[in-house]
């Protein structure tokens, strides 16, 4: 029995240290809560996929808990893993099966009888577009396919918790915006879904709350919205009219020229863009077009991981 | 999980695993077939008969028990090895990882592949074997017990090699350089009672020579060594093994980082 109350994930003080003595976690602790579509962020090597590896148990924990809708994953591993459906970064099927083939043996695993577990799995193979390659062997598929493939054998058990490392890595933007359209649909169905990704836009898009780790630590752990009001400073990309020859100047913008024709501008949540553009108009700079340099999140994300980098080396010099 | 879901795993991964060997079977079945009607061919009829008798026995009669166990162990072994193996490589035993199969599950679904694998090419040999030699069992419930035990005690021996591998070469070293030279030199093709008495000392702390003695006794009544030593020599290697290789499953030697 689960409670509403439960958080989907809980993790306390979870550490883990590789047999070549690298710490890839150093006491994080995280709560996921149900329903909720989480992402977890951070550089290569923050420690995401460590962080997914012991959840999933592909990956032994050096201490701490972890429970999942309040079953922990060492004492009662068997209801615990009922609850989680994983897909990992990597491919991770035996490419000479038949993407059905391998639906119905990873329900097995889960004690589903092969009867439920073929219902199933044309559900999903059908809802991600996979039902006409079903008697291909999986290696044949395309990356986009495999990519579905590995989130059909997540769901084939329906678990409450779904956990996504970098699911549309390599994937074009179109199939990328149809699997974010499948995740909010399922999420809205009350699945708890966590996600890895490298790409920011994607976090932002789908992703109520979020964690940023960095160096096996969790340096920001807030709700999107949140995290956004953070960000004090935009930078803009302006294209200009003029041909350009030096940078021009307007008092409080840090302006950088990038071509003859377009130069990026810093501006604060307090500055008026208006007065920017006044200005430039006083230089008989005419503005044709206007955008932002970078997703707003990934400019909190480069700020938190440069400051952690710079802490980080601080403490190092301390020692 | 219930024990009908423990079931349903157990019989989904041994499913999977003979639709496997299934689905190659040029790579599975036929080769053994082959190399094993040649020896029969060679060592049997071309060489056979000019050897005249070994234990009282045509020399057809004698080796034909050791070639059908030389064909389970070979068999019940690669299956595992590669499978397991196979698995790791691709990283496709992250499905049963993931999954609330236990342990033992895992264990007795690969081993039990492994059985059905030797088993069955154990079967076509000894078919075969019927065209060459003629032969009646002389024990059924030794000659099954010992091609079951055995089956299984090679399945087991062989999860922990796949267990440790770390790449094809080493899955490779135990079959060339252990497991066949003792097969070879384990009695199956002469009795060690044609050796000088140190190398039949040397040779009887060879396990292969019980376990194709055992199945000898079983086939046709002679054996080189004492039946119940043997039996309870595998039974007890059966033990160990299957502790040995449920406790590297639990602690996730070479499978989980």
């Amino acid at each position: 029995m689960t409670s509403n109350k439960q958080p989907a994930l809980s993790i306390k003080n979870l550490t883990k240290v590789y047999d070549d003595s690298f710490k890839a976690l150093k006491g994080i602790d995280l709560d996921v809560a149900q329903g909720d579509f989480f992402a977890l962020l951070g550089p290569n090597g923050a420690g995401k996929s460590t962080t997914i590896g012991i959840i999933c148990s592909l990956v032994r924990k050096t201490s701490g808990t972890v429970t999942i809708f309040g079953h922990d994953v060492d004492e009662d591993f068997s209801t615990a893993k009922q609850f989680v459906g994983v897909v990992p970064q990597e491919f991770n099927f035996n490419q000479f099966e038949k993407p059905i083939d391998i639906l119905v043996a990873q329900a097995g695993y889960f004690g589903i009888k092969a009867d439920v577990a073929l219902q199933r799995a044309e559900k999903y193979l059908k809802q991600l577009g996979l039902w006409d390659r079903r008697s291909d062997l999986s290696r044949n598929l395309s990356g986009g396919m495999k990519r579905r493939l590995m989130i059909a054998r997540a769901l084939i058990h329906e678990p409450k918790l779904l956990v996504l490392d970098e699911p549309t890595a390599g994937v074009d933007i179109e199939l990328r915006r149809s699997m974010w359209e499948f995740l909010q649909e399922i999420n809205k169905q009350g699945t708890t879904i966590i996600l890895t990704t490298h790409y920011l836009e994607e976090a932002e898009s789908l992703c109520r709350n979020i964690a940023i780790i960095d160096h096996g630590t969790i340096v920001q752990n807030t709700s999107m919205k949140a995290l956004l009001k953070e960000l004090n400073r935009e930078t803009f990309v302006l294209d200009i009219r003029e041909e350009l020859q030096v940078c021009p100047v307007v008092a409080d913008y840090p302006i950088t020229l990038v071509e003859n024709h377009s130069i990026e501008v810093e501006v604060l949540k307090s500055q008026s863009i208006n007065r920017l553009f006044a200005s430039l108009s006083e230089q008989d700079i005419h503005v044709i077009s206007m955008r932002n340099k970078t997703n707003r999140l990934e400019e909190l994300f480069f700020d938190m991981v440069e400051k952690n980098l710079i802490e980080g080396d601080g403490e190092k010099n301390d020692e | 999980m219930n024990s009908h879901q423990k079931w349903v795993a157990f019989d989904t991964i041994l499913r999977r695993e003979i639709r496997r060997f299934m689905r190659i079977w040029p790579q599975t079945l036929l080769p053994p077939v082959i190399t094993i009607v040649l020896y029969f061919v060679i060592f049997g009829q071309l060489i056979g008969s000019r050897i005249g008798t070994m234990s009282g026995l045509p020399y057809i009669q004698f080796v034909a028990p050791g070639l059908i166990m030389m064909s389970v162990i070979t068999n019940s072994y690669s299956n595992v090895v590669s499978s397991f193996f196979g698995s790791k490589f691709q990283r496709n035993i992250e499905e049963l990882l993931v999954s609330p199969t236990p342990n033992w599950i895992i264990l007795l679904g690969y081993v039990a592949g492994g059985m059905c694998r030797g088993l069955g090419v154990g079967s076509i040999v000894t078919l075969l074997s019927l065209y060459f030699a003629d032969f009646s069992i002389h024990s059924l419930p030794v000659t099954i017990g010992i091609v079951l035990m055995t089956s299984l005690m090679f399945s087991l021996a062989v999860l922990i090699n796949a267990i440790f591998a770390a790449n094809f070469d080493d899955i490779s070293i135990i079959p060339t350089f252990i497991l066949t030279p003792l097969i070879y030199l384990g009695g199956v093709f002469y009795s060690i009672k044609i050796l000088p008495e140190f190398w039949q000392i040397v040779s009887k702390a060879n396990p292969m020579l019980y376990v194709v003695s055992t199945f000898r006794e079983g086939m046709l009544g002679v054996s080189d060594v004492s039946i119940s030593f043997s039996l309870g020599m595998i039974l007890g290697f059966i033990f160990l093994l299957s502790g040995a290789s449920l406790y590297l499953l639990e602690k996730g030697s070479g499978i989980r980082q």
